[in-house]
């Protein structure tokens, strides 16, 4: 298990409801109930949601990129969006059914500009492959990569607030309370914490 | 699982009905699979479809097929009997064993016919309370498919303080126009039938043709156009040309035929007027003001299922059940199979629902 997971499970305090969108087999809600958090999952896989019931989480299924139809504006305290940005159709719209759902907002993504996707690039001239990144890319559900310096344009396009960022490299945290070059260059995974009234 | 039987319960007191009128007498058949624990919180009610009865599993004596449900209740299946006391009824109006429009009005010594009164699926839950009561169980969860989703549903709105899990499959908070209309046709066909006569028909020729024709209409409506195709696509019954006349040409015709046909030696016309009529008026939004307001004050957490291919009732429906429990912060999990069976998918897809119901019941 990574270590976003341990990260975003430190960051919601107990007694807060969670939505976890593309919530997977629901191993970030079991680590959130342990912590009496109340937690509802969507993911659009059935085998997931059946994994989510055998852990006794309740879970919908269905496709975020419908959106959160249904949902009523800031009914949870968190949304949650782990290492699913960059295989949505429509993460622009996503994101912004997360605001208005959640009143805080956690996004985690594996950040393409990181010196070893570019290096892959550059010297081997195909599409990056890593351990964050392990698909071909005909096959590859991550069709929308992106870098840190892309979401800190995008939310300052979409006029949300970055609260708190956490770089990681290597299953590490890193240090960096900046954005900033350097920190677009070795940061390998990262987790946003935004908001927007 | 071995031979089970049918049993009779009486319930000693007048039942009175929602629209008003009471029924003296009711008897309610039902069959119980598994043992009930001490606490009394152990069971399981499993509500039926339109045309089902209490024989859910097992096999009667002497009979070759099993129960309607079998592949879903037994020994270490979904509803599984070495945990649960599972327990299943004849709805109140239908035609095997509990009181319905062919069983004899004390009043009147003959059968009621269309003197029974309308029911509804309130008064049909209520006199399920009365055998639960009588069984002594405590707590339940409520499962049902189809009509028995919507008894589901009422249970959990009724008898909020002892469900504690409701399994709602294939199923929806009201019906929408089409679905009514498909059922007005069914019983249209029934009451225009010569032998109808006004309900009176129990010692001469029965409504079979309009009763036949009731069942092709609802059978058309169980499957989907994939899973007719996948069936018989455009092949002749039995031949390779047309006849050229109105006797039966297609295996579909041939199919909708045999299950009309088989259908009017078990089932009852006038149960069916008033069980599709009780099906037609359940509309829990419009009882309690929305559906938001219907789940506000409920305790149990929530299982809704649903099929891909069901177009009489809609994952669309079943979406619109689970945003309302969401928006009341209900424990609520929703599953939409990905199926080519239809409506009926919800008695044939039994693997994928056993994993998911049993996941629920024990997570």
């Amino acid at each position: 298990m990574g270590l976003n997971y341990f990260i975003i499970q430190d960051m919601i305090n107990s007694g807060m409801s969670v939505l976890d969108v593309g919530c997977g087999d629901g191993t970030l809600m079991k680590m959130l109930q342990e912590k009496e958090v109340q937690v509802t999952g969507i993911d659009i896989n059935q085998d997931n949601t059946v994994k989510c019931l055998e852990k006794g989480l309740s879970v919908i299924q269905g496709d975020i990129d419908e959106g959160l139809h249904g949902y009523p504006d800031k009914s949870y305290d968190y949304v949650v969006l782990n290492q699913t940005l960059q295989s949505t159709e429509k993460p622009d719209y996503v994101i912004q059914e997360m605001l208005r759902v959640g009143k805080k907002v956690i996004i985690s993504f594996p950040n393409f500009a990181y010196w070893k996707v570019r290096f892959y690039l550059l010297f081997h001239g195909r599409m990056p492959k890593s351990k964050a990144l392990p698909f071909e890319w005909y096959n590859t559900p991550n069709i929308h990569l992106l870098t840190i310096k892309d979401f800190y344009n995008f939310a300052k396009e979409y006029k949300f607030k970055i609260e708190k960022k956490i770089s990681m490299t290597d299953g590490k945290i890193r240090n960096s309370v900046f954005h900033n070059f350097f920190d677009n260059m070795f940061t390998e995974e990262v987790i946003f914490l935004c908001t927007k009234n | 699982m071995c031979i089970v039987e049918t049993k009779i319960f009486k319930i000693n007191e007048p039942v009175s009905l929602e629209s008003g009128r009471e029924l003296k007498e009711v008897e309610v058949a039902y069959e119980t699979y598994g043992k009930l624990n001490e606490a009394g919180d152990n069971a399981i009610l499993l509500l039926h479809a339109l045309t089902g009865d209490a024989h859910a599993a097992g096999y009667h004596e002497g009979d070759a097929k099993p129960g309607w449900w079998n592949d879903m209740v037994g020994s270490g299946k979904a509803f599984d009997t070495d945990k649960y006391f599972v327990i299943c009824s004849n709805m109140l109006g239908g035609c095997k064993g509990t009181t319905g429009p062919g069983s004899i009005n004390p009043e009147t010594g003959i059968e009621y016919g269309l003197t029974f009164p309308v029911i509804t699926i309130e008064d049909v839950v209520k006199v399920q309370k009365k055998l639960i009561d009588f069984l002594g169980v405590k707590k339940l969860t409520a499962a049902g498919g189809s009509m028995g989703g919507m008894q589901a549903l009422e249970w959990a709105l009724t008898y909020k303080e002892m469900v504690s899990n409701v399994i709602v499959i294939a199923s929806t908070p009201r019906l929408s126009a089409q679905s009514i209309a498909f059922n007005a046709v069914g019983r249209n066909a029934i009451l225009s039938d010569p032998n109808f006569n006004n309900g009176n028909y129990y010692h001469g020729e029965k409504p079979e043709k309009g009763l036949a024709i009731a069942r092709m209409v609802g059978h058309i409506t169980y499957l989907c156009e994939e899973a007719m195709h996948e069936k018989f696509a455009r092949r002749f019954q039995d031949k390779d040309s047309p006849n050229f006349n109105f006797d039966i040409d297609f295996e579909v015709e041939s199919y909708l035929a045999h299950q009309g046909q088989t259908f009017v030696d078990r089932f009852d016309a006038n149960s069916y007027l008033y069980i599709t009529k009780a099906v037609d008026y359940f509309d829990i939004a419009k009882k309690y003001g929305s559906l938001e307001k219907a789940f506000e004050n409920t305790n149990a957490r929530y299982l809704v299922i649903s099929f891909s291919s069901d177009w009489l009732f809609p994952s669309e429906q079943s979406k619109e059940l689970v945003g309302a429990l969401m928006r009341n912060k209900k424990d609520v999990s929703y599953c939409e199979i990905q199926s080519p069976c239809g409506h009926d998918a919800f008695l044939l897809e039994y693997e994928t629902q056993t994993k998911i119901i049993r996941s629920f019941l024990w997570g």
